[in-house]
């Protein structure tokens, strides 16, 4: 893994926005932008693929060519296109190669360093034109994003803040130190109408304008990383490949608001973005950017980097201002307003990793070219996470506003296997499953509520035919009722109640006046529960009997589960037409259910099947049906 | 003093003080569980929702954490309101299915039978004896464990309390007195936190009457007047 470069030409800590510009300029004089340098994205997504063997091996060979003083190495953040990890990016022609193994990195130094040849077999390929593409921008995946937030961790060393610097960073911070008075500020990001990219779409402005106003000196500001919906991850890459951007945001913002305190709330399932964060934050006080007097001026403000400890509701902003107490994570009653009275009681401005990282664009390019992205009442981009049933899995920036459509068609690119599209799930376990007549809804902040569902932190989760819903609903609920802090009578006993019913409805022990009680306690546990998480935890249930209810009834009058899903429901058989009696499936099976004789098809018993589906993927001749 | 709306009644109210008594001084009754005038408010049984007016969408809020402030409008008996009431009932009684005052609560607000299937032992963690004995008694012996379904209240690492003096608040406080205290010989245990406590004698007639626990407390507090006599007799024999 890589750690700090020793060579660094900084000394001492800025003390003006000269000495920064000073710094960069002597950063860029040391490098040679026409130096090859091969990138390895270092994000957890291609972590799970062992991308740091493919750094190793990349090291060993630049070491063992001699080509260490030549050719440079560095791990960078996150690019996004998960599916396609680990991936390797070669400057500075930038060509993209994915889906990379240690085995490779003799021929990239020998074919593409040496002799600026390009790896075929390495391109990405798409699937459905077989065309292959060289750049990343040319990519459909990211052709049709707009990546002006996640866009800048392809080519920084979140470890390095040089690398931070070279490309202008804190470079905004200066300028706003300088020449903008801390109202100004807000103004800024007011006209940009920034709203919180966290789930709730509050106006951003609006909350640091309140802050600001509260009576009381302290004040303190908050980064929420305890991102906690089953399947988001935009936070945590953005956190990991960039921390230099959200601390940048996160000065801009305690300038503005006049608070000289701040914390960085990481979830603890985050060890990485832990480790990325507080260096990022030591490497800013060296440097004078963080801490007493930053960039020579009177302006002081220190952060802290806390964990989180397994609790999903503390990723509600009051909490997690009790988690950050060091009491337990327990919501407050929302009438109290924490922008006034917040953590230890003082005025506290929470927002997500994401808004803090749209603030230093919008002071550096101003409001107009920010609210120049996406529509009227919903400006910027937004990053998802788009996963689940679609070719193309991974982390994506779109305005505000842009289509379900162009998303899981242009940039996902469709469904696999030739499936068809059933639902996206969006917004977590607060949001609903939207079906595909409404494909070409915009996804922002207020649109998708009318389906009953809410874009939320950004997961996007997409379903095929071969998806239940019930199973859906069910999952989001169990996921719910364990994340429940247990306050509150409604939540802590309703998400308990709706999960037993629709356990029961999977279990195919279900009845038709389950629907009515589901949609009873849907109403209690939606209107008297004291935080979001109560509030919303109905709504995956809601959506998918709003859109779904035949697949409810198939499970509850007919006991079958149409999509194939529920254990209890489907039985597993083995077509005897098909079957050639290779003997594959008994071999493989873990449960021995599977009979066979010589020459005669096999048959599958059904009481000691579990459905693991082992042999439906083990046939050759797709003799094994799910009914 | 402010001025405040509840159903279309104007009261005078002290700024700050909690919506559900200001309505109770007034003889306005909201149902309420996990309220108590002398604790901190905490929100948790739900049943005192009121509707706050003036809202596009109507919003329900817990009236025993809303500080009243001038011109705050509430309503407390619209049928939203009501129907807010009656559901979270029928999610409170399963879990003291055997309380009397729960089921009395019950059918004043609709609620005729436990139609959830029932586990419940009497705990509806309403958390009064949890912060009467951190507040009033000032042991802080029990309190809240795990999250979710599975929130208890328990000693810590669910051991015998050892903070624990014995003096019975939780017990008294229990709305669905799931908390059994019983003596004998000279010993007072409070059953549901496996507390066992030895007692002090009565010097004249030789009854055990007060937990050792408690007296030590209650000497180490009482400086002026000291406690004298209360600490030697028991109360009928003062």
């Amino acid at each position: 893994m890589p750690v700090e470069r020793g060579d660094s030409p900084f000394v001492g800590k800025l003390k003006s926005a000269a000495d920064l510009e000073k710094l960069k300029l002597t950063i860029l004089s040391e490098r040679d932008p026409g130096k090859p340098c091969i990138t390895v994205c270092m994000g957890t997504g291609c972590h799970a693929y062992e991308n740091e063997k493919v750094f190793a091996a990349l090291e060993k060979e630049i070491e063992s060519r001699g080509l260490s003083k030549k050719v440079e190495l560095r791990g960078t953040g996150c690019h996004g296109f998960c599916e396609q990890g680990p991936i390797v990016v070669v400057f500075p022609e930038e060509i993209f190669y994915c889906r990379v193994k240690p085995e490779d990195a003799a021929e990239i130094l020998s074919s593409t360093i040496s002799e600026n040849k390009v790896i075929e077999r390495l391109l990405f390929k798409d699937p459905l034109t077989g065309r292959k593409f060289t750049h990343e921008s040319e990519i459909p995946f990211y052709r049709y994003q707009k990546r002006v937030v996640f866009g800048r961790n392809k080519s920084i060393d979140p470890k390095n803040i040089d690398d931070y610097i070279a490309e202008g960073g804190y470079q905004t911070l200066a300028k706003a130190l300088v020449s903008l008075t801390p109202e100004e500020v807000i103004r800024e990001i007011k006209r940009a109408n920034l709203r919180g990219r966290g789930g709730g779409g509050f106006p951003a402005g609006e909350k640091w304008e309140t802050t600001r106003r509260a009576p009381g000196e302290k004040k303190y500001v908050i980064v929420n990383a305890d991102e906690g919906d089953p399947g988001a991850y935009m936070d945590r890459s953005l956190l990991e490949g960039n921390p230099h951007l959200v601390l940048e945001g996160l000065i801009l913002g305690a300038y503005a608001i006049g608070a000289d305190e701040g914390f960085v709330y990481v979830r603890q399932e985050y060890p990485l973005a832990v480790e990325n964060i507080t260096l990022a934050v030591k490497k800013a006080e060296e440097y004078g950017l963080l801490g007493e007097n930053i960039l020579g001026t009177d302006f002081c403000f220190k952060v802290k980097i806390r964990r989180g400890a397994g609790a999903f509701v503390s990723g509600e902003s009051s909490a997690l201002m009790s988690s950050l107490e060091g009491k337990v994570g327990e919501p407050r009653p929302k009438h109290i307003n924490t922008a006034i009275s917040g953590l230890w009681g003082k005025p506290s401005n929470l927002n997500n990793v994401e808004t803090w990282a749209n603030v230093p664009l919008i002071i550096d390019r101003g409001w107009e070219w920010y609210s120049g992205i996406g529509t009227e009442n919903n400006t910027g981009t937004k990053i998802f996470s788009l996963v689940g049933k679609v070719n193309n899995t991974g982390l994506i920036e779109v305005p505000l506003g842009t289509s379900l459509r162009t998303i899981i068609y242009q940039i996902g690119g469709g469904i696999p296997g030739g499936k068809k599209f059933k639902a996206v799930q969006t917004g977590g376990p607060s949001g609903g499953c939207i079906p595909e007549k409404f494909l070409d809804m915009p996804v922002d902040f207020d649109s998708l509520g009318e389906l009953g569902s809410m874009m939320g932190s950004g997961g996007m989760i997409v379903m095929d035919e071969n998806s239940c819903m019930v199973d859906v609903a069910r999952y989001f609920m169990s996921f719910l009722k364990s994340e429940s802090c247990g306050k509150c009578t409604s939540c802590r006993e309703g998400t308990g109640l709706m999960y037993d019913i629709l356990d029961r409805i999977t279990a195919g022990r279900g009845s038709k006046e389950d629907l009515e009680r589901l949609e009873e306690l849907a109403w209690t546990t939606g209107n008297t529960s004291m935080c979001a998480l109560g509030k919303t935890a109905a709504n995956p249930v809601l959506s998918t009997l709003k859109y779904f209810r035949q697949e409810y009834l198939a499970h509850i009058l007919d006991k079958k589960c149409p999509a194939g899903v529920c254990k209890a429901l489907i039985r597993y058989t083995i077509d005897p037409e098909k079957c050639t009696a290779c003997g594959r499936c008994i071999r493989l099976c873990p449960q021995q259910a599977i009979r066979g004789e010589k020459d005669k098809p096999a048959v599958i018993d059904s009481d000691r099947c579990v459905r693991c589906g082992i042999c439906l993927e083990a046939c050759r001749f797709e003799a094994v049906l799910v009914e | 003093m402010v001025t405040v709306i509840i159903n279309g009644k104007k009261y005078q109210a002290e700024e700050g003080r909690k919506l559900l008594q200001v309505a109770l001084d007034n003889g306005i009754e909201i149902p309420h569980l996990c309220y108590h005038e002398n604790l901190s408010s905490y929100g948790g049984c739900r049943l005192c929702l009121v509707e706050l007016a003036g809202r596009k969408k109507s919003s329900l809020v817990t009236s025993c954490t809303l500080p009243v402030s001038e011109g705050l409008e509430v309503k407390t008996d619209t049928p939203q309101v009501k129907k807010a009431r009656r559901l979270v009932m029928e999610m409170i009684l399963p879990q003291a299915p055997d309380s009397l005052r729960i089921r009395v609560l019950a059918r004043e607000l609709g609620v005729s039978a436990v139609s959830f299937p029932s586990e419940g032992d009497g705990c509806i963690r309403c958390g009064l004896c949890v912060r009467a004995c951190e507040e009033l008694v000032g042991a802080g012996a029990i309190s809240f464990a795990s999250r979710g379904s599975a929130r208890t209240v328990e000693p810590p690492f669910a051991e015998e309390p050892e903070s624990c003096i014995g003096c019975g608040t939780c017990v008294v406080i229990c709305p669905t007195d799931c908390i059994k205290m019983e003596e004998r010989d000279d010993e007072r245990k409070i059953i549901r936190w496996k507390r066992t406590l030895k007692m002090k004698s009565c010097v004249r007639c030789g009854r055990p009457f007060l937990p050792l626990a408690m007296v030590d407390v209650i000497t180490r507090r009482s400086t002026s007047p000291p406690p004298g006599e209360r600490l030697e007799l028991c109360p009928d024999c003062r």
